[in-house]
Parts: structure tokens; C-alpha cells; sequence
């Protein structure tokens, strides 16, 4: 098992004739996952690192059988490319693309929503009505379920499968926390990086029913950071939701009032959004919470022993 | 990005929305001239920069000139014009050495009413824009929503479909808004929302709104911001930037592509990735140490924009010691090895640098480093970099 991604699916890349698009599928496809086709409009009949690349997913889709997008195109298309992919049929699409306008994301967020619904999209019926479509992302390093997939551009040889489900809105904190579990031999299920935007297309509550149901996951590790309220209503839904032990960290502690750290979305403002309110409802909600980011893959373990 | 009221008062005219008639000066004369043209008996002279607070604000100084105040002839809008323009003004969001004052907004008075707020954000949980609104106008928003929640109302709107009839009319029935007023609100909310969808803002607060006796809503005080991301979208509003209200080294950075924030401690620090950036700050402060600055320099730097990351960091007189934390995924650690080994060529190092690297092409980046002779302090994890970076500043 694991979520979302294994050996088995297959991956469209669209923009896989751009600069990041191209080197990031080739390194997808060092890594083992089956990206079977690419995407530029305009292009079709080419073929780039050895796969057929189409002028539409819905071709990718019909011709290579593809279940999931890998989205590299630039910002300014990036919300047509994603509801291109979810109308093709595409039931995980991964936007790697950062500075995504915030209300091409608004318009995204309530299209999928209504396609959530069972609704209609558009003209076409959605492919597999029964199977929930997740967009992960934009602005967010990826998925990767470890010796199985990549869908995204985390440096592969730090991951070992493993009993442990990773979820953040940060990418190379992500790859921090991963490296700390490898190391002290407690290895991943599926690792997700939501995106640092203020609206992206998964939340944590979605990631935690998905990990509580995956017999492989045995235990979550998550990673949050100032802003918004994600982490918080994360932390109540784990209360009452969620069996199996998880540690989290939240970064931007020493961050001041009002500035933007980075992240659109990690800004405390409003007097909402800081560490302090999210470290509290984390614990509160019986979850270990790490005081250091060196400390991440150690509360993990402190996590799974109290459990036992 | 951030403009000035002046310039989201102009906007707001176009959009539709009522604001007060109004002058931008840049000069005591053109203040009294204002005052004039204006041909008012009262009008108001306000001190344009981009933080808030500037009412109760006072010139650093002068600390009995507020920045906002009422004058009734052109000769009292020249004396205050004089005493704000070309001085500091220290307000509750700009720090102790305040943000000097280049231009004035010389506005008409008007018979107020009632006082109310208005604002509209990104509502990140319903995913959809949102207007609020409050009874308890002229107040700082944030202590109104952390004593008094029940005073402030929302409503969630479509984009594309944009604040409905129904929902002024919920809004105007909570605010106690009759009459004239429910007419005034219904084109003054619908045409704010309209202009903060078609200009891509982040943020349109009206702060306070006025009735007037009229029974009129009249946009008393304006703040506009726009997504950076859509920019892009909107090349006019790149002539409302004003280069002159942003901190040099945040400008400077962006500018390289880099995201840069200035704080207040001596330790600069330099890292990939803003989650990370932040919990490296974190990590420094776990240790004793105090953050000179957030910096993330992203993943698809090359060597000369890391390297420009380097002389922002080491032209800031506070920094006593900077913390290289890598860990490399698109960013490879060759590029930042090769980038320090640059920066000390170029810009030479006069404070100790501790470097911690992991991920891509560690190993050629660590060789690069080593074979270089360059002075730096190795550290293996986290906690070793955190421990030596602030060992070294003591």
C-alpha cells in the first residue's frame, strides 16, 4: 500500500519540454517511477527522454493510460494545466510551479471542489467518479512513496520505505525530517509536501484520513509553519480521528508580527497564525511535538514508544 | 506590494467607490494650494508612508506633530505640511528610527456619522475571498477580533460572481445601516469587491468607513495591497511601486531572485527553502543566539545569485557571524560551495562562517570547500552548526 503513488502509477509530465520540467523527469525516472508520457502544447508527436510527449493530457491519458499529472509549467498557466489534468481524468496532480496567483487558486480550489461533489466539469464526465481527486500542491516539492515513485523534486537517495507517513508545507524542512528518520532507521510510507501557498489543493486532515487508513502507515510525522490555521484543525481532527502515534514540528517560532516569511502563506497576521497557538493545540491534542528542528526524527521515535 | 492611501484612494475613485476629494503635496506650498483648490473651511493633512498607526504616530523629532491632523486654513496646512514632510515619522509598525515622509495627502473634511470598518482577505479556510466588516470602526482590526469577535461579520464571495444583493443586505442589517446607507453600501461593498478581485489585491482595508450625516459611506482612510504573484497581470501598477518605503537589503535581494527579510540579531543566516529558513532561525534562537535576517535563497539559485545572497548578508553592520544551512534537493551543494569560495574572492569575509551541508552533491561541494582554503567552521548536523555559529559571536 502507501498513499496516493506506488509502483504502479503512471505519470504525465506537463511542461516536460522546459528547463526544470525535463530535469526533474529524468531524475523521476532514474528513481524507478513509471512517467510513461509529457505534455507541451504544441509539441505533440516529439518525444523528450524517451517518451512520447502530446499536445493535451487527454491524449496522454487515452494513448499512455496515465493516472497522475506532474505539473512544471509556468505560473501564469499553471491553474489551466491543473484543471486540464483533473479533467483529463488525472486522479493525483502534482503542481511543482511557485508563485501561482492566489485567486487562479481560489477558482481551482471551488472547480475541484464541485468536481468533489460528483458534479459535471465542464463538458467531460470525470473519469473515475468513485476515486477522489487530490491535487497536491502548487508551490510544494511532491509525493514520493520511497523504491516505488517520485512524483516531484526531492533528492531521492535520502528516503528508505519504512512505517512512517511525512506531511509539510515545506519542502526542504521535508527533506531535513526525512534524513534525521533515515538516520536513526525509521523509514517512510509516503512523504507529501502540501505547499507553502496560502491555498493549496490538499490539507493536512485530508493527508491524516489517508495515512490512518493505509495499513502501511504506521505512525506521522508532520511538519507545519506559521500562518493560517491548517495545523490547528489538523491537530483537533487528529484528536479525535487518529490511532496511530505522530510527532510534529512547527517552524517560525522567532518569527516577527506582519512579515512574510518566504512562504505567501507564513505570515502572522491578524495576531493568528503563530507557533506558540499551533504548539499548544498540538500538544493538547496528544501529539509530540519537537522543540528543534534537529529534533525531528527523535520525536518521532518518542512518539511510536509512548504508544507502544 | 504596498502603495500609499493617496494611490488606493485614486483607485477606489476609478472602481467606483466613494472616497473624500483629495490632494497628494509633496512641498508646504503645494499643501496650501491644496487647501485652496479644495475650497473647504476644514480639511485634513495626512503623512503618506506605507505603515500604519500614522494618527497616533508623531514625528521623531517633534513628538507633538501626529501625522495625521486637521488644519482650517492654507496657511495651517503649510506649517504642517512643513513639520511632517521631509521628517521622520515614528508609528506603532515602523521601529524607533521611524520612515521619513516624502509626500502629504491634503484631504477635504466631512460631516462623520458613524465610524465602521470594511476589509477584505484571502479567507484561506473557506477558500474564497472574504469581506468583513465591524461596528467598531477606526479601531486597530486585530484588537477588535481578539476582544470583541462578535462585533466583526463575514461574508465568503465568489471571484467571478462577486458579492451578492442578499449579502449587503445581511452585512447592512448587522452594521445597522438603513435607509440611504443600504443604498450607498450596496454599490460602495460591491464595487470593493470587484476591484480586489480585477487587481489581484491581497488586501483592501477601509479603515474607518464613514457614514456621513448624509447618510453617505465614504472610504475615509484606504490600504491596498496586490499579489506579487500577479503582477505580472497588472503592469500599470508597477508605476504606484515606491522603491523609497522598502528596506534597501529586502529590495537589493529581491531583486537577485532572493527572498530576504531584515530582523534585528547578529547572526545572518543563509539557507535553501523558507520552511527550513525559518526553523534555522529557530534553531539559532533554541541556542542563545539572535537571527539577523531570514534568507532563502530557493532552489534554482545559481552561483552569482548566492553569491550576491553573501554580500547582502555581509553588508549588514550587525551581522557578527553567518550560518550556512544547506540541504540540497534542486539546489545542489556544489552551486553554494562554489558560491562561497566566490563571495571570499570578491567580498571577503571578516566575520567567522559556519557552513553545514547536506544533500545534492554534498560530498564535490564539501571538496570544493576544502581544497579552496577558504576559512570557514564545518558542522556536521543542526545542532553542531547552531552551537558553533553562536560560540562564535561570543
Amino acid at each position: 500500500m502507501s498513499v496516493l503513488i506506488n509502483k504502479n502509477t503512471r505519470v504525465v509530465c506537463q511542461g516536460i519540454t522546459g528547463k526544470a520540467g525535463e530535469f526533474h523527469s529524468k531524475n523521476c525516472i532514474e528513481y524507478g517511477t513509471k512517467l510513461v508520457a509529457g505534455v507541451t502544447p504544441g509539441k505533440g508527436g516529439q518525444t523528450a527522454l524517451g517518451v512520447p510527449v502530446f499536445d493535451t493530457v487527454h491524449e496522454a491519458v487515452e494513448k499512455e493510460g496515465v493516472n497522475a499529472a506532474m505539473i512544471f509549467v509556468p505560473a501564469a498557466f499553471t491553474a489551466d494545466a491543473i484543471l486540464e489534468a483533473v479533467d483529463a481524468g488525472c486522479n493525483v496532480v502534482v503542481a511543482i510551479t511557485e508563485g501561482v496567483p492566489v485567486l487562479d487558486m481560489v477558482r481551482v480550489y471551488n472547480r475541484l471542489r464541485i468536481a468533489d461533489c460528483g458534479l459535471r466539469i465542464g463538458q467531460s464526465e470525470i473519469r473515475n467518479p468513485k476515486s477522489e481527486i487530490r491535487l497536491i500542491g502548487p508551490n510544494c516539492p511532491g509525493v514520493i512513496t520511497p523504491e516505488e515513485c517520485k512524483i516531484g523534486i526531492m533528492p531521492g537517495y535520502i528516503h528508505k520505505k519504512g512505517p512512517v507517513g511525512v506531511m509539510s508545507r515545506s519542502g526542504t524542512l521535508t527533506y531535513e525530517a526525512v534524513w534525521q528518520l533515515s538516520n536513526l532507521g525509521l523509514g517512510q510510507s509516503t512523504c507529501i509536501g502540501l505547499g507553502g501557498d496560502p491555498i493549496v489543493g490538499t490539507s493536512f486532515i485530508d493527508l491524516l484520513k489517508l495515512y490512518e487508513a493505509d495499513p502501511e502507515t504506521e505512525a506521522i510525522l508532520m511538519m507545519g509553519e506559521i500562518g493560517g490555521t491548517a495545523e490547528e484543525e489538523a491537530a483537533a481532527f487528529a484528536k479525535q480521528h487518529v490511532t496511530k502515534p505522530m510527532a510534529a514540528f512547527i517552524a517560525g517560532r522567532t518569527a516577527p508580527k506582519g512579515k512574510r516569511m518566504g512562504h505567501a502563506g507564513a505570515i502572522i497576521s491578524g495576531g493568528k497564525g503563530t507557533a506558540a497557538e499551533k504548539i499548544a493545540a498540538l500538544e493538547s491534542a496528544g501529539i509530540e511535538v519537537a522543540q528543534s528542528p534537529a529534533d525531528m526524527g527523535a520525536a518521532m521515535q518518542r512518539a511510536i514508544k509512548r504508544k507502544r | 506590494m504596498k502603495i500609499h492611501e493617496y494611490q488606493a484612494k485614486q483607485l477606489l475613485r476609478e472602481a467606483g467607490v466613494s472616497v473624500p476629494a483629495g490632494i497628494m503635496a509633496t512641498s508646504a506650498a503645494e499643501a496650501a494650494a491644496a487647501f485652496t483648490t479644495l475650497g473647504g473651511s476644514l480639511a485634513v493633512v495626512k503623512a503618506q508612508i506605507h505603515a500604519g498607526g500614522r494618527g497616533k504616530g508623531t514625528i521623531k523629532d517633534n513628538p507633538k506633530q501626529h501625522g495625521v491632523q486637521l488644519v482650517r486654513s492654507a496657511a495651517e496646512a503649510t506649517s504642517v505640511a512643513g513639520a511632517l514632510l521631509g521628517h521622520e515619522l515614528v508609528t506603532i509598525q515602523t521601529g524607533p528610527e521611524g520612515q521619513a515622509v516624502r509626500r502629504v495627502l491634503v484631504e477635504a473634511g466631512c460631516e462623520i456619522a458613524r465610524e465602521l470598518y470594511l476589509g477584505i482577505v484571502i479567507d484561506r479556510a473557506a477558500g474564497l475571498p472574504v469581506l468583513m466588516a465591524s461596528s467598531a470602526g477606526g479601531m486597530n482590526i486585530e484588537d477588535v477580533a481578539a476582544k470583541t469577535p462578535e462585533l466583526i461579520f463575514k461574508q465568503n464571495f465568489c471571484p467571478d460572481a462577486g458579492l451578492q444583493s442578499y449579502q449587503v443586505r445581511k452585512l447592512c442589517a448587522m452594521l445597522d445601516l438603513k435607509g440611504t446607507s443600504v443604498r450607498s453600501a450596496e454599490k460602495f461593498m460591491k464595487s470593493l469587491c470587484k476591484l480586489f478581485v480585477s487587481l489581484d489585491c491581497s488586501l483592501v482595508e477601509i479603515n474607518p468607513l464613514v457614514v456621513t450625516k448624509a447618510g453617505d459611506l465614504l472610504a475615509l482612510d484606504a490600504k491596498i495591497s496586490f499579489d506579487d504573484n500577479a503582477l505580472f497581470r497588472h503592469p500599470q501598477l508597477e508605476e504606484l511601486r515606491d522603491t523609497s518605503e522598502e528596506d534597501p537589503n529586502e529590495l537589493r535581494a529581491g531583486k537577485a531572485g532572493l527572498s530576504y527579510v531584515q530582523l534585528e540579531g547578529n547572526i545572518g543566516c543563509l539557507v535553501n527553502g523558507a520552511g527550513l529558513a525559518m526553523a534555522t532561525m529557530d534553531l539559532v534562537k533554541l541556542h542563545g543566539g539572535e537571527p539577523a535576517n531570514f534568507l532563502d535563497v530557493g532552489g534554482g539559485a545559481n552561483t552569482e545569485q548566492v553569491t550576491e545572497a553573501f554580500r547582502i548578508l555581509l553588508s549588514d553592520k550587525n551581522v557578527k557571524a553567518v550560518l550556512v544551512n544547506i540541504f540540497g534537493g534542486i539546489m545542489r551543494c556544489t552551486t553554494i560551495a562554489s558560491a562561497i569560495v566566490e563571495a571570499y574572492k570578491t567580498v571577503g569575509f571578516n566575520v567567522p562562517l559556519v557552513v553545514r551541508l547536506e544533500g545534492t552533491e554534498v560530498e564535490q561541494g564539501r571538496k570544493i570547500l576544502k581544497e579552496s582554503g577558504v576559512d570557514i567552521i564545518a558542522a556536521s548536523d543542526l545542532t553542531d552548526a547552531a552551537n558553533k555559529v553562536v560560540a562564535a559571536t561570543s
